[in-house]
C-alpha cells in the first residue's frame, strides 16, 4: 500500500465513509455474490464478501449417487468449461479402478479440454473487455465460441451441460461432421483470434484501464493457494498439465506463459497466450490422432449395445446392473488433478467399495482464490474493482459447489 | 537434481516427528500420513519452512466423518503439494466427537482462511485460532452440520436409493 493511500484512509472521516453493495445482482458479478464494500468517495476501504447464493450441495448429493450419475453433477461446476470438468472426475474414478485408456480416447480427451479451455477463456477476457467499457469486443470472439459449443453438440449431443464422455472413454467416436467442424475451426479461429486480440491487447485506453488493477504479488497468490491463469500472470509458472502430466499432455509441445505484475491486464494476457497454445495443442493432437478405439474395454461401465440388450439375456442383466449402479468398486483414496479453466481442479475421491462415493470433495480453484479479493481491491477505486472481479474470472456455480 | 520422493518424506518426519506419526500408508502414489492432532499445526509448519521439503502450496483441506469409528469419528485432511520436488502428501488428523478442535492453519498459508471455514459449515469442526470462523456455503442460522452422516438427503422415500443398496449397512445411525 502506498504512503499516500494510508494517509487517505487514516485520515478518512467517519462521515464520509459510505456502505454499499456490491452484488448479488450486479451487472458486473457474472454470477450470484456479493460484496458490502466500503468506501470513501470512490476509494474502497474494506470489502466483505457473502458466497453460497447458489450452493446446490454436491458434495452431499454425490455421496447418493452412482459414480456414473456424479458426471452431470460436475457440468455445473465451472459452466464455461464443463468438459473439463467432467473428463476430470471420469479420469478420477479411472484412477481408482486402475483401467489403461487407449491413446486415441487420451487425444480426443485433449482436443475437448483445450477447446473448453478456449472457450472459458474466450469469455473471461471478452467479458473483461466489456467490464472497460469495450462492449464490440465482446461480439467478436463469440461466433467463434459457438463453433466450439457446435463441437460439443456433435460430441454429446448438448452444448453447454455437456456431460462429455464416460468413465473409460467417449460414448461414441468423432463423427464426419466434428471432423469437418473441427477442421474448419482451426482454420478460421486464428485469424477471428487475433481480431480480437488486436482490439484490446495493444488498445492504450484498455491498457491504461488494466494495468495496476487489482494486482496480487506472487507470494500472497502463492500463500492464497492461487492456481491457474490469475497465479501465472503473478510470474509463477505452475500448470498441472506439465507439474503431473495426465491423458498425454507430455506428448505435446506447448509453452505456460507468465505474467509480471499479477494485474488485470497480465491476467488478461496470459489467457489470450493460453488460448493460443491451446490452439497449438489441439492442433497437435488432432494432426496426430492415434487410430484406436473410442473407448476403454471396460464392460462393467459401458453399456451393451442396444441391439444385445432386446435379444440377449446377458445383455439385458449388464444393462440393468450398469444403470442401477451394481459394480464392483475397489475400496480407496484417490485425489486427481487437472488444469481446469481458472486453475487446479481437483477431485478427492473416497471409496468404501460401495456404489456411490463414500465422501467426495472438489478442490474449485474458485473458491479458494475468490478469498483473495479484498485484499487485491483494497485502495482501489471502485471501477477498478469491477474489472478485477471479472479477470480473476470467478464463475458462480465452481465458486458455491 | 535429486528430487525427493515420497520415502524420502516419510524418513523425514518420523526422524523429525516420531512420536507422533501415527500411521502411514502410500494410496495412488501419495503418502498419506496420520499425525496426533495436537501436533498437526507444527508438523504442517515444519513441512513448510524446512528447505528440503518446501512444502509450499496447501492443495486443499476436506473434513470426512467416519460415524463408526469411536473415538475419531472425524477427519481433517490436508493436502499438501511441493513444487521442488512433485510430492503430493495427505496430512491426517482424527478428532473424537466430543472435542472437535483442532489448531487453525491459516497463519501458515492465508488460503486455508476460506477452506477451514467450509470445514466447519459441513462438519462443525472447530478451528481454534481462526480470525473468522463463520458459515460460508450455508446460511448463517443452519442449526446442523449437513454434511455429517446422519444427515440423509431428503429423497430417503425412494427404496432404490436405500444404503443397503449402496453395499454398505448403515441405516441404524
Amino acid at each position: 500500500m502506498s504512503q499516500d493511500l494510508k494517509d487517505a484512509l487514516q485520515n478518512a472521516d467517519p462521515a464520509n465513509i459510505a456502505t454499499i453493495n456490491f452484488g448479488p445482482t450486479h451487472p458486473s458479478t457474472h454470477g450470484i455474490f456479493q460484496n458490502i464494500l466500503k468506501v470513501d468517495g470512490e476509494k474502497i476501504i474494506s470489502s466483505e464478501q457473502t458466497v453460497g447464493y447458489i450452493h446446490r450441495a454436491f458434495e452431499k448429493l454425490a455421496e447418493r449417487r452412482p459414480y456414473n450419475q456424479i458426471t452431470p453433477i460436475t457440468d455445473r461446476l465451472n459452466y464455461c468449461s464443463s468438459p473439463i470438468n467432467n473428463i476430470g472426475w471420469e479420469m478420477t474414478v479411472e484412477k481408482l479402478i486402475g483401467v489403461d485408456i487407449p491413446k486415441r480416447v487420451q487425444y480426443m480427451r485433449v482436443i475437448i479440454m483445450e477447446l473448453a479451455r478456449i472457450a472459458d477463456h474466450l469469455i473471461c477476457n471478452s467479458v473483461i473487455g466489456v467490464d472497460a467499457g469495450a462492449l464490440t469486443s465482446f461480439f467478436y470472439p463469440f461466433p467463434e465460441r459457438e463453433k466450439i459449443y457446435e463441437l460439443y453438440e456433435e460430441l454429446s449431443g448438448a452444448r453447454l451441460t455437456t456431460n462429455v464422455g464416460r468413465i473409460g472413454g467417449f460414448e461414441r467416436d468423432f463423427n464426419p461432421l466434428f471432423h469437418q467442424k473441427l477442421k474448419s475451426f482451426l482454420k478460421t479461429f486464428p485469424k477471428a483470434f487475433e481480431e480480437f486480440d488486436s482490439m484490446l491487447a495493444r488498445n492504450r485506453i484498455f491498457m491504461d484501464r488494466t494495468k495496476g488493477a487489482g494486482p496480487i504479488s506472487a507470494e500472497r497468490a502463492l500463500s492464497y493457494s492461487f492456481s491457474g491463469p490469475n497465479l501465472r500472470a503473478a510470474g509463477v509458472d505452475y500448470d498441472v498439465r506439465v507439474m503431473s502430466p495426465y491423458s498425454s499432455y507430455e506428448d505435446f509441445d506447448f509453452i505456460v506463459p507468465v505474467g509480471v505484475n499479477g494485474d488485470t491486464y497480465d491476467r488478461f494476457m496470459v489467457r489470450q497466450e493460453e488460448i493460443r497454445q491451446s490452439l497449438r495443442i489441439i492442433e497437435q493432437a488432432y494432426n496426430n490422432l492415434p487410430e484406436g478405439d473410442y473407448k476403454a474395454d471396460l464392460p462393467d461401465f459401458y453399456l451393451p449395445p442396444k441391439a444385445d440388450v432386446y435379444n440377449n439375456m446377458e445383455a439385458l442383466i449388464y444393462h440393468f446392473k450398469i444403470v442401477m449402479g451394481e459394480t464392483e468398486l475397489p475400496v480407496g483414496e484417490v485425489y486427481h488433478a487437472v488444469e481446469g479453466g481458472n486453475g487446479e481442479l481437483g477431485y478427492y475421491l473416497i471409496s468404501d467399495g460401495g456404489r456411490t462415493p463414500y465422501r467426495l470433495q472438489f478442490r474449485r480453484p474458485c473458491f479458494i482464490y475468490y478469498q483473495a479479493y479484498p485484499e487485491m481491491i483494497k485502495g482501489m477505486p471502485i471501477s477498478d474493482a469491477v474489472l478485477t472481479l471479472s479477470s480473476i474470472n470467478v464463475i458462480a456455480g465452481e465458486l458455491d459447489a | 537434481m535429486d528430487k525427493k520422493n515420497n520415502q524420502d518424506y516419510l524418513a523425514a518426519i518420523q526422524a523429525a516427528f516420531s512420536a507422533d506419526v501415527l500411521a502411514h500408508e502410500e494410496t495412488f502414489g501419495i503418502l498419506n500420513v496420520e499425525i496426533s492432532t495436537a501436533k498437526i499445526h507444527d508438523v504442517i509448519a515444519w513441512l513448510q519452512q524446512e528447505p528440503s521439503l518446501s512444502v509450499n502450496y496447501l492443495t486443499n483441506i476436506a473434513g470426512i466423518h467416519y460415524p463408526e469409528a469411536a473415538g475419531r469419528e472425524f477427519a481433517v485432511v490436508y493436502q499438501l503439494h511441493s513444487w521442488k520436488n512433485n510430492v503430493r502428501l495427505r496430512i491426517k488428523g482424527y478428532l473424537p466427537k466430543e472435542d472437535l478442535h483442532i489448531a487453525t492453519i491459516t497463519n501458515l498459508f492465508a488460503g486455508a482462511n476460506w477452506m477451514e471455514r467450509e470445514t466447519y459449515d459441513f462438519f462443525g469442526i472447530i478451528f481454534d485460532g481462526h480470525p473468522d470462523l463463520r458459515r460460508i456455503l450455508n446460511m448463517d442460522d443452519m442449526d446442523y452440520f449437513p454434511m455429517r452422516k446422519e444427515y440423509v438427503l431428503e429423497d430417503a422415500t425412494r427404496e432404490d436409493k436405500d444404503d443397503r443398496f449402496f453395499g454398505r449397512n448403515n441405516n441404524e445411525l
